[in-house]
């Protein structure tokens, strides 16, 4: 019944690559899934010993087929530097999921192969997903009513 | 002449164009990237061709195919690459339907939000639901009654079948077998109106709610699906004996956008297109969620990897769905469909006009919504295309902080550059049908 919970691992960024490869080599061979979170407005999470809270934060779903399990990797990445090394060669399939995030989070994949805007516009400034953007609201042009003297 | 505004990393540029790059301004090393990146394969598996030497840009051809063109199945993009009528270099290029639904998940209450998702993969929209009422639940810790789930796995197998359905018409349509197509919507129309019997409403139903199913399954359901169950399998042989034992669909499809294994995973893959390459994985039977585990059914899968396959599956995995709704109708217990907790599930409408109590909790649910504990958490379900995933972050909030939809169809069409390669212009009709996107759940 109960969803099978994931393992729950948090890597700095400078291992960021050599970690996802151990965990490659032990059997995850499929990348699900790569998000990012801006944690701008809620930075008091709880996060385990040892880890400094930044403001993005990378999340990369591993799968195994065999046995099946699934692992969730999670990485700081700092405002004053949102970038962090592609996947793109263990996992080519991380390739678009690489590309919405830097379109929508504004995070830079390093040696990505072709890191450009995927959802928004190619001319689109900002990165829609932060949570310094703001929501927009469409202008609305009300008129005056008419003079009826 | 090398343009030197190619060489700025993307970030200090204008964001880049979502074009191909000219192959004058490719050396071959940098080709073997660049098709690494139209091929979605590392550098190192990217197959060595030399591919400069062999074509200059005079005999190639880059031709757009969409974003209005019917058989894309939505507005999407495809830039080819060919060679007289041998596609070469495949670009798929998205966001034509973006409509920031991430962006507006966290403006919505978790009681709004069963509306915001479902509206994702519109061709399945109880299984955005289902995730998303299941992710959520796994912040607030509850557990829903047992009838609420089998309700769901009732509602989304049938979903399964209606989705399946509309790909049997786009596909026979988009190879050619027209009626085909008025089959296909015709047995669809059914399923939707159990939908509407139940939900009331055809498609985005915002039916399957965080704490359980918004209503309770009508009188007489169990006749309405057993009524299905019987009709829908005789219509099933008749697509078998119209498409499966037709020359020129076999023809149109057979050996037709071939995938192997270990492409399938690498470009992360997932559901028929996953299986047709004769892995067997399928979320409902390895990593069981609900009650899938006490059901029996068989996970379909191909051999080959073509186009075949993949219709092959889906027929099937339909004669599946329906052996998984008629145990659904043994099994299915007595007892609530929501869960009896007031801070999540809103009063019955007649208490609220007799209590006080009621009238509050009904208010504050509908206007400041429920408190989800502070946590994040990614549930997964097998939806029609494959991998559905939900990344909900909570603050303890009555919004989520954040919501991620990992759609299967947004993964999948990383597949086309390698499924195009080397096939004809009139194949990537075929090929595109094959993978069945959903334009609504790759942009969101």
């Amino acid at each position: 019944m109960t969803v099978a919970a994931a393992e729950v691992v948090h890597v700095s960024r400078d291992e960021y690559v050599a970690k996802i490869q151990a965990y490659k080599d032990d059997g995850y061979v499929m990348c699900s899934d790569v998000c990012a979170v801006d944690y701008l407005t809620h930075p008091g999470r709880p996060l385990p010993d040892g880890i400094a809270a930044e403001r993005f934060e990378v999340v990369v779903n591993l799968v195994s087929f065999d046995p099946v399990r699934r692992v969730r990797i999670r990485t700081q990445v700092s405002a004053a530097d949102p970038s962090l090394s592609s996947l793109f060669d263990l996992y080519p399939g991380t390739e678009a999921m690489e590309r919405e995030v830097f379109d929508l989070m504004g995070i830079v994949f390093i040696d990505h192969p072709d890191l450009t805007r995927i959802l928004m516009p190619e001319d689109w400034e900002g990165h829609p997903l932060r949570k310094d953007y703001s929501v927009g609201r469409v202008p609305v042009q009300f008129k005056a009513p008419a003079d009826t003297r | 002449m090398r343009d030197t505004t190619t060489e700025r990393p993307a970030a200090e540029t204008s964001e880049g164009a979502q074009e191909m790059r000219p192959r004058s301004i490719t050396t071959p090393a940098e080709l073997g990237r660049e098709l690494g990146a139209v091929l979605r394969l590392p550098e190192s598996a990217a197959p060595v061709e030399d591919d400069a030497a062999e074509f200059t840009e005079d005999e190639t051809m880059i031709i757009n195919m969409g974003p209005q063109h019917p058989s894309t199945h939505g507005v999407l993009r495809l830039m080819l690459e060919l060679d007289g009528e041998t596609v070469l270099r495949t670009k798929p290029i998205i966001g034509y339907l973006h409509t920031g639904m991430e962006k507006t998940a966290e403006e919505l209450t978790y009681v709004q939000e069963g509306t915001n998702v479902t509206r994702m993969d519109y061709l399945a929209p109880l299984f955005n639901e289902c995730v998303f009422a299941m992710a959520a639940e796994q912040l607030l810790g509850i557990e829903v009654p047992p009838r609420a789930t089998w309700i769901r796995m009732l509602m989304c197998e049938l979903n399964r079948i209606s989705s399946h359905l509309l790909f049997m018409a786009t596909n026979g349509m988009d190879l050619g077998a027209l009626s085909m197509m008025i089959y296909g919507w015709r047995e669809r129309e059914t399923v939707l109106a159990f939908f509407e019997k139940v939900s009331g409403l055809r498609m985005n139903h915002d039916y399957i709610r965080v704490g359980g199913v918004a209503a309770d399954l009508h009188d007489g359901w169990e006749d309405d699906v057993l009524d299905l169950c019987d009709n829908l399998p005789p219509r099933l042989d008749e697509y078998d004996q119209l498409l499966t034992g037709q020359p020129i669909f076999r023809d149109r499809t057979e050996g037709v956008g071939v995938l192997t294994r270990e492409q399938a995973i690498a470009l992360s893959a997932t559901g028929p297109i996953l299986r047709s390459t004769g892995i067997a994985w399928d979320l409902r039977r390895d990593m069981p969620y609900q009650f899938y585990d006490e059901l029996d059914f068989d996970v379909i899968v191909g051999s080959r990897g073509d186009s075949f396959d993949r219709y092959a599956i889906r027929l099937n995995e339909m004669r599946e769905s329906i052996k998984i709704a008629r145990q659904i109708v043994e099994k299915m217990p007595t007892g609530d469909y929501r869960v009896q907790d007031k801070k999540v599930t809103p009063p019955p409408r007649g208490r609220i006009d007799q209590s006080m109590e009621a009238l509050i909790h009904h208010f504050k649910l509908f206007t400041e919504g429920m408190k989800v504990p502070e946590g994040e958490t990614y549930v997964a379900i097998e939806s029609p295309r494959g991998e559905l995933g939900c990344y909900l972050v909570s603050d303890g909030g009555p919004k989520p902080y954040r919501l991620h939809m990992r759609g299967p169809s947004f993964v999948n069409l990383q597949t086309l550059p390698t499924m195009m390669r080397g096939g004809l212009v009139a194949d990537a009709v075929a090929i595109i049908s094959s993978v069945d996107p959903v334009m609504g759940e790759v942009d969101r």
